[in-house]
Formats: structure tokens, C-alpha cells, sequence
């Protein structure tokens, strides 16, 4: 007793998210077009918004991908259920994504490098970081998925660390205060040696080559970087120094545990936008769908719908399970690798679907169906491709090292 | 009254109030209480639990009994409530020995042994919907205890989780939806030891069909009603001693009908299929049947009607995620023992990358499931998320199905192993309409 499984949005958090809806449809939908077609420009609009932001402590100021962090503290009380810091990052960047998903990945102090270091920092890297923008460099031209193959090195010279390499596809990276960057303290001794290295954007030695041409999330400036003799205080390495073994890379894995969710959130936002706009449309076509007869007695474009729908609420829910899990401190690698996937395919299945479903009217200019289906694609991409997903999902469910299934 | 039925009567009376006291429960002891009171009741319900039993009121209610709801808190919840883990691992026990072990024989035979639907019951499986005031044992109304069931159940064969959760279904929607006669006049046997073989027949034979528009017609005359028409694979048909049947009225849509077995114009036929096997599934025949006015429930409301046909797709996809982690579960060691080219099958991604996708979508039926269900029991609107979690469970439990046969190779295809069966009752689980009720 006591207890009821209970899959609706928390009663709490509902503000919150209605908050985040607001955002959605007041600021980000109305310059949505603008930015998809001015790349690389700044959305000056999301300053105001986040200067708003910054006067709360909470709310949707707490929504962005990398705001609240995910420090797995204060889970004493091992009976309560709790719906806390995940569970309301998740739900608000499922509303801002419905409006969004490139304004909000460019939302200013909102980066997955504020989440790492959010996650890892001590008290004292806490306090130096607060309130900046970070941004996160893990890839590099040789190594995506294989983010143990990094060959950024830093080297410690007196109480600096000097950094040498190359570091591709840096989400805000033009427009972050800082670069939470990945390099190896030692190649030779594997991924034991990667650590993360706090990096201000305009420190000597760290270069700004080009920002990528886009297929979609224009919005988000996306940069590569250069990195040459660039020097950092080595209390600018986030975690511990020491070369332990498998750990400290496990550690540096386990932020996907938490931010894998979110980006399942992303898609979750984005299909429901596509689905939102498509029934509109249908509906003005004269086509409604009906939940309680069988898919098989209505129009093909109904039945269609309830497929899509069905994927998007797997998405959802899978999502949230593993928001939740995080937030009562239970592992949640297998569910949150299981979200991802769920919803980076179907976010995707589902946007080309709704182009489908609305001809001429989707694949054109005039509604953002089109560009909806050009921004899905990255969700199944970053933070862990499709494929990668189910490597993690298989290794979990058949009990397999990375050595026996690669 | 007869004697007997006065003797239930009495029985059940002392049980109810037992039942109802939260002692045993803080005692831990309310599964052997009443394994006891089975055992001392067993004399009277086996002399009426003969074919062509009849339904007398036992119990006189001044107004129908409903199970009360629990109230949410309104947080994110997946975890079970202790009533209800403690009920999934009796299940699971039972799933995993008994019922995984008789499935072979069962589906080779088209029937499932009356000992082990005898054990089932004993398990309370079809009392979840009955109130305590007529014998049932659940304090509280869940939907959602009922999915957790039957996933359990299902997990050690989906035949047979039909034959035994049938009867359960027709207690459930007398328990929702009867008057107090209804209730009084059916639903204390199925709170005894040997309760009635029962099935809630909705799904008909053709093509495309809709259960919100049945070819079973019902028309009036004088008071009674007199319905014509023809049911499909209703479960254990051939025993059954008790139907709820839809059919439609002129004028108000269709509704529900409560029929006893016996009665003039009724016939059953076999209709075995490609899976469910072990459930007997038999075509039930209306011709010309004659019920009193009594018979129809919820005075036909067609709103009530809708409601039972999602609540029976709960009970399908419930199945389907239950046999689904059967699969996944056979599956896991398979793979990782089967070796070819030198190492597990399991190393290669084209293998690996299956099972994820259906550990994946497995996890996807199973929290859509949930979510209807416990809309269900928050009183919410769960129409859309019960049309989801049916859409995604058709499609995937096929998926999952076939997956696992293939997986398997030469060795799915034949019956030495259990996934080949799993495959043709996986099938189900998209096309059934009634049998099952949550």
C-alpha cells in the first residue's frame, strides 16, 4: 500500500511545464523560420528570455538541457518516491523541443557542458562556473561513437595543463562561455586516461575554425575547434587526476545515464509537434482519428496516425521511466540507452511520416513540418547514435562486455 | 434457496468479513486464511458447481457493491504497491512451475487441466473485480493489478492465461457495471472454490470487425429480450456455464447481456485456431435466445459498452507483454549459448541489436499498458492511451513473435522449443476483442 503506479505528468510539476509550453509557443515558434534560414546568426530573442530566466531560481530557467545537472544526492529516504531535478528537466525540455529543438539547444547557459559540470565539479569548480555558458567537446574527426579514441591530448606542465587536437561538431560552441573539452591525459593507457578540461572559449591556444552547414537545428551554431599549446589551470580538470583504471571513465559515461533522457526528451517534444500540426491539417482535411474503433475500419491517414502516436507515447513514457529512475537513484543506463533509442527512431518515423501525411502542405516551406523532419535527424545522431543505443541495450540485457559484442 | 446455496451463502458471509479486516494483512497470514476457508467451504460449492449450475441470488444488496478506487498522489509512480508485488510473485511462482510446464501439453490437447484452472482460482485470479461485500478479496479497484496479473500469468503461456483469467473478465464487468440483483444473483460464486467457467464474448466472425457495431442483434419482446447472432473464439465456450454477450439494440447501440448456459437457442461449436489453444476457444451461437429484462446490463448504456471493449484490449495487451518478456527471457540464454563461426551468436551485432529492439518495444507495451490502466483507475479519460498501447502491442507482439522464432532458426520452427507457439499466439493479441477484462 501506499503506493500507485501513476504514469501522468507529477501533479507539481505541471506549472512548470505549462511555463515551458508558454516559451515554446511564445518565443520560439514565432522566430522558429527566421533561424532556420539565418544560420549562424545569434537569436538575439533568447536573451531577453534568459535574462527573465535568471531572476528565478526555478522553473523553466531549470529546463534546459544542461541546467539542474545530475548529482544523485540527497536520495536518503530509500521508500519515498520522488519526482524531482530529472523529471522536471525532462518535462521542460519536452515543451521547449514542441516548440523548438535548435532555439533550445542554443539557449543561453543551458549547455550539456553546464551538465557536466554540474555533474562532476567539486564545491570550489562549482562556484568559479556559476552562471556561465558551457558547451561540450567530446568529438573529433577520428573518433565519434568510439569516444575512447579521442587523440586531444593535455599534458601537465607546472600548474597548467596544455591541450593539442582537434575537437568537431561543439554545440554552441561560437556562443558558450566555456568548452568542456575531453582529452587524454596519457594515449597509451586507454580510456582510463580521458578527462574532461574546463576551457574558456577565448583562452590563447583555443581556435575557432568554421561553424558546419546544417541539414537541420540551424538555430544551434554547431563549431569545430582547434586547439594549440592551449594552456588551462589544472583546477580546470573536472573529477579526479589519477589514471584509475575503468572508473573515471565509467564516470565520465554514467553523465549519459542522465543526459541520454533528455535528449530522448528532445524527440519526444519534437514528435509531438509534428503530430500536433498533422492532425490539425487532417482534421481540416476532413479526417479525424478515432481511439476507440479499430485502426483497421478508418482512413489509411487515421491509421496511420495511431502508428505514429503509439511510437511517440513508447517514447514518452520510456522517457520518463528513465528520468524518474535517475531520480530515485536506480540504475538506469539499460532505460535511459532504451529511451534514446525509442525516441531518436521514432522521432524520425514519425516527422517523414507527418511530411507525408500532409503532401505538398508538409514538404513546403509554409508550415515547419519540413524543416521539423530536417532537425529530427540529428536526435537519433547525438549523444549516442541509434546504433550505439543498442549496442548499450544489448550489452545489458546479454550480459556482454564491450570486448565480446562491439 | 436451496440448502447448498445457503451453505455458500453462510460461507461466504464469514469469509467477506474476514476478508475485509485489515488484521490479516498486518499479519501477513490473508493467503493461508483463506486457503483454509476454501478447504472448509469445499463440500458446498463442489455440489453446485455442476454443469447447468444455477444462479441464485445469495446475498440480498439494496444497491449494487463497487470496489472503491485508491487515491493518487499525484507523483510518477512505476512501482507496485505491496498488495500488489506480493500477489505478481505468487503469480510468477505459479507461471513459472506449474503453468510453463502443463503449456506443450495443453496446446497439443486444446485444453487446459481442470486441476490447474483449479489452482488459478484458488490464486484469487478471478475474484479481483468482485467486491468485498460479495466475496472478493481485493480492497481496492486497480486495473492496473489486473495487466500486472496477467502479464505474470502470461508469462508462462498466453492459453493458458486465458482459459484461467476468463472468468474473471465476466466477474469484473458484473462487478462495474451489474445492478445489486445482477450482482447478488452471479457474482458470489465466483468468490467460492470452484467458480463458474465464464466468458465475455464480444469479438464476432468476419472481417474488419468493429465490437462497437456487433451483428448480434437483441430486440424486445414484452418485457424480455431475444438475441440472434454468432461469437467467436470465446474461450472455453464448450464448458462455459455463464456469457456476457453483446449484441446491438435498435435505437441505442449495442450492450451487454448476461446469459446462463442451458438456455433454449444457445449453442457452442469448436473453434480452435492458430494459437490460444489451450483456452478451447469455441463459436457461441444465439438463436432466438430468450432472457428476461433483468438480463441486460447498465440498461445498455452505450458509453458503459465502450468502456468494456477498452478495458477487454487492456487485458490483450497485458497477454502480449507478458508473453513478450517469455520470449525475451528464452531468448537471452539461447543466444548467448548457441555458438556458430567460433563464438555466441550473441557477438554478432545482427543478433544482438534484435533482442535490444525487443527488450526495447517489449518496455514501450509495457508502460502504455500501464498508463491506460491507471488512467482507468484515476477515473481519467483512457481511450487514446488504451487505442495506443493496442496499436503499439499489435504491432510489436507480432514483431516479437516472429523475432523469436527467428532467432532460434531450424530450432524456433519446431516444437521441441516454445517460441514457435509463442509466435501463433502472439497473433492474438491484436485482433481479440473481449474474453479478458481489466
Amino acid at each position: 500500500m501506499g503506493t500507485l503506479i501513476n504514469l501522468e505528468t507529477p501533479r507539481k510539476l505541471v506549472p512548470l511545464a505549462k511555463q515551458a509550453s508558454h516559451v515554446a509557443s511564445e518565443v520560439f515558434r514565432p522566430i522558429s523560420r527566421k533561424y532556420d534560414r539565418a544560420e549562424h546568426e545569434y537569436p538575439k530573442e533568447l536573451d531577453m528570455f534568459a535574462a527573465m530566466m535568471d531572476g528565478k531560481d526555478a522553473g523553466v530557467g531549470n529546463a534546459g538541457a544542461g541546467a539542474a545537472g545530475v548529482r544523485r544526492k540527497d536520495a536518503t529516504d530509500e521508500d519515498r518516491n520522488r519526482n524531482g531535478s530529472n523529471m522536471a528537466t525532462v518535462l521542460g525540455v519536452i515543451e521547449l523541443c514542441y516548440g523548438d529543438v535548435g532555439l533550445m539547444l542554443t539557449l543561453p547557459r543551458q549547455g550539456l557542458g553546464n551538465s557536466a559540470i554540474a555533474s562532476v565539479a567539486d564545491d570550489r569548480q562549482l562556484a568559479r562556473f556559476v552562471d556561465k555558458w558551457a558547451a561540450m567537446a567530446i568529438t573529433e574527426p577520428e573518433a565519434g561513437s568510439d569516444s575512447a579514441a579521442i587523440r586531444t591530448t593535455a599534458v601537465l606542465d607546472g600548474d597548467e595543463y596544455v591541450l593539442n587536437g582537434e575537437k568537431i561538431y561543439v554545440t554552441s560552441g561560437s556562443r558558450a562561455d566555456l568548452i568542456v573539452v575531453w582529452a587524454s591525459l596519457d594515449p597509451s593507457k586507454g580510456r582510463a586516461a580521458i578527462k574532461s578540461f574546463v576551457v574558456p572559449r577565448d583562452n590563447p591556444g583555443m581556435i575557432l575554425e568554421r561553424l558546419e552547414h546544417k541539414l537541420g537545428i540551424r538555430a544551434s551554431d554547431t563549431a569545430n575547434f582547434r586547439l594549440e599549446n592551449c594552456r588551462v589551470p589544472r583546477e580546470n580538470l573536472l573529477g579526479s587526476p589519477e589514471i584509475d583504471t575503468e572508473k573515471s571513465f565509467a564516470g565520465a559515461m554514467q553523465t549519459f545515464d542522465n543526459t541520454r533522457p533528455l535528449v530522448a526528451g528532445m524527440a519526444v517534444g519534437l514528435a509531438r509537434a509534428c503530430l500536433e500540426e498533422t492532425r490539425t491539417r487532417l482534421e481540416e482535411a476532413g479526417v479525424t482519428v478515432d481511439y476507440t474503433r479499430p485502426a483497421n475500419v478508418q482512413h489509411a491517414a487515421a491509421a496511420r496516425m495511431l502508428v505514429l502516436e503509439a511510437d511517440y507515447e513508447a517514447a514518452l513514457l520510456l522517457t520518463l521511466q528513465a528520468a524518474w529512475m535517475a531520480d530515485n537513484s536506480k540504475p538506469n543506463s539499460l532505460q535511459a540507452s532504451m529511451a534514446k533509442a525509442k525516441a531518436g527512431r521514432s522521432c524520425v518515423d514519425i516527422a517523414l511520416g507527418c511530411v507525408e501525411l500532409c503532401g505538398s502542405v508538409g514538404y513546403g516551406e509554409d508550415s515547419l513540418l519540413e524543416k521539423w523532419a530536417r532537425d529530427a535527424k540529428i536526435l537519433d545522431i547525438f549523444e549516442g547514435t541509434q546504433q550505439i543505443q543498442l549496442l548499450v541495450v544489448a550489452r545489458q540485457l546479454l550480459g556482454k562486455s564491450s570486448a565480446d559484442l562491439r | 434457496m436451496s440448502l447448498v446455496d445457503r451453505g455458500l451463502q453462510l460461507a461466504l458471509r464469514s469469509s467477506t468479513r474476514l476478508a475485509s479486516s485489515d488484521v490479516l494483512d498486518r499479519l501477513g497470514m490473508r493467503q493461508s486464511v483463506e486457503r483454509g476457508l476454501f478447504r472448509a467451504t469445499k463440500g458446498t460449492t463442489r455440489a453446485a458447481a455442476v454443469a447447468g449450475r444455477t444462479f441464485a441470488a445469495a446475498t440480498k444488496l439494496t444497491s449494487p457493491a463497487r470496489q472503491p478506487r485508491a487515491q493518487d498522489k499525484g507523483l510518477f509512480d512505476l512501482t507496485p504497491n505491496d498488495e500488489q508485488a506480493m500477489l505478481i510473485e505468487a503469480i510468477a511462482d505459479f507461471a513459472a512451475t506449474a503453468v510453463r510446464k502443463a503449456a506443450t501439453e495443453a496446446d497439443a490437447q486444446s485444453e487446459t487441466p481442470d486441476e490447474l484452472l483449479a489452482q488459478a482460482a484458488e490464486l484469487g485470479l478471478g475474484m479481483l473485480g468482485i467486491p468485498e461485500e460479495l466475496g472478493g478479496v481485493m480492497a481496492e479497484r486497480s486495473a492496473v493489478t489486473t495487466v500486472l496479473v496477467a502479464e505474470a500469468l502470461a508469462h508462462g503461456d498466453m492459453g493458458i492465461a486465458l482459459a484461467a483469467l476468463a472468468p474473471g473478465a465476466v466477474a469484473t464487468t458484473i462487478g462495474l457495471w451489474g445492478d445489486a440483483d445482477q450482482q447478488a444473483q452471479y457474482l458470489p460464486p465466483f468468490a467460492g472454490e470452484t467458480p463458474p467457467a465464464a466468458a465475455l464474448a464480444l469479438l464476432e466472425p468476419r472481417p474488419i470487425f468493429d465490437p462497437l457495431r456487433p451483428g448480434t442483434k437483441a430486440r424486445r419482446d414484452g418485457s424480455d429480450w431475444v438475441l440472434s447472432g454468432a461469437k467467436s473464439l470465446v474461450p472455453r465456450a464448450a464448458a462455459g456455464e455463464l456469457f456476457v454477450v453483446s449484441a446491438d439494440v435498435p435505437g441505442t447501440g449495442p450492450a451487454l447481456f448476461v446469459i446462463e448456459s442451458g438456455i433454449e437457442g444457445l449453442y457452442t461449436a469448436p473453434e480452435p485456431a492458430m494459437g490460444l489453444r489451450a483456452a478451447s476457444t469455441g463459436r457461441l451461437i444465439l438463436e432466438d435466445v430468450r432472457v428476461p429484462a433483468g438480463a441486460i446490463l447498465a440498461d445498455g448504456d452505450p458509453l458503459v459498452f465502450a468502456e468494456c471493449v477498452q478495458r477487454s484490449r487492456l487485458g490483450w495487451c497485458a497477454l502480449a507483454v507478458g508473453t513478450g518478456q517469455a520470449v525475451l527471457d528464452y531468448l537471452i540464454p539461447y543466444v548467448n549459448e548457441r555458438s556458430a563461426f567460433g563464438e555466441p551468436i550473441s557477438n554478432r551485432q545482427a543478433v544482438a541489436f534484435a533482442v535490444a529492439d525487443i527488450g526495447i518495444e517489449l518496455e514501450g507495451m509495457r508502460l502504455t499498458t500501464w498508463r491506460a490502466a491507471s488512467r482507468a483507475d484515476q477515473g481519467k479519460s483512457f481511450d487514446r492511451e488504451t487505442a495506443l498501447a493496442r496499436t503499439l502491442c499489435t504491432h510489436k507482439a507480432m514483431k516479437i513473435g516472429a523475432d523469436g522464432v527467428q532467432l532460434l532458426g531450424g530450432h524456433g520452427y519446431v516444437k521441441e522449443h516454445p517460441v514457435e507457439r509463442w509466435y501463433r499466439d502472439m497473433r492474438a493479441a491484436g485482433l481479440m476483442e473481449g474474453a479478458l477484462l481489466v
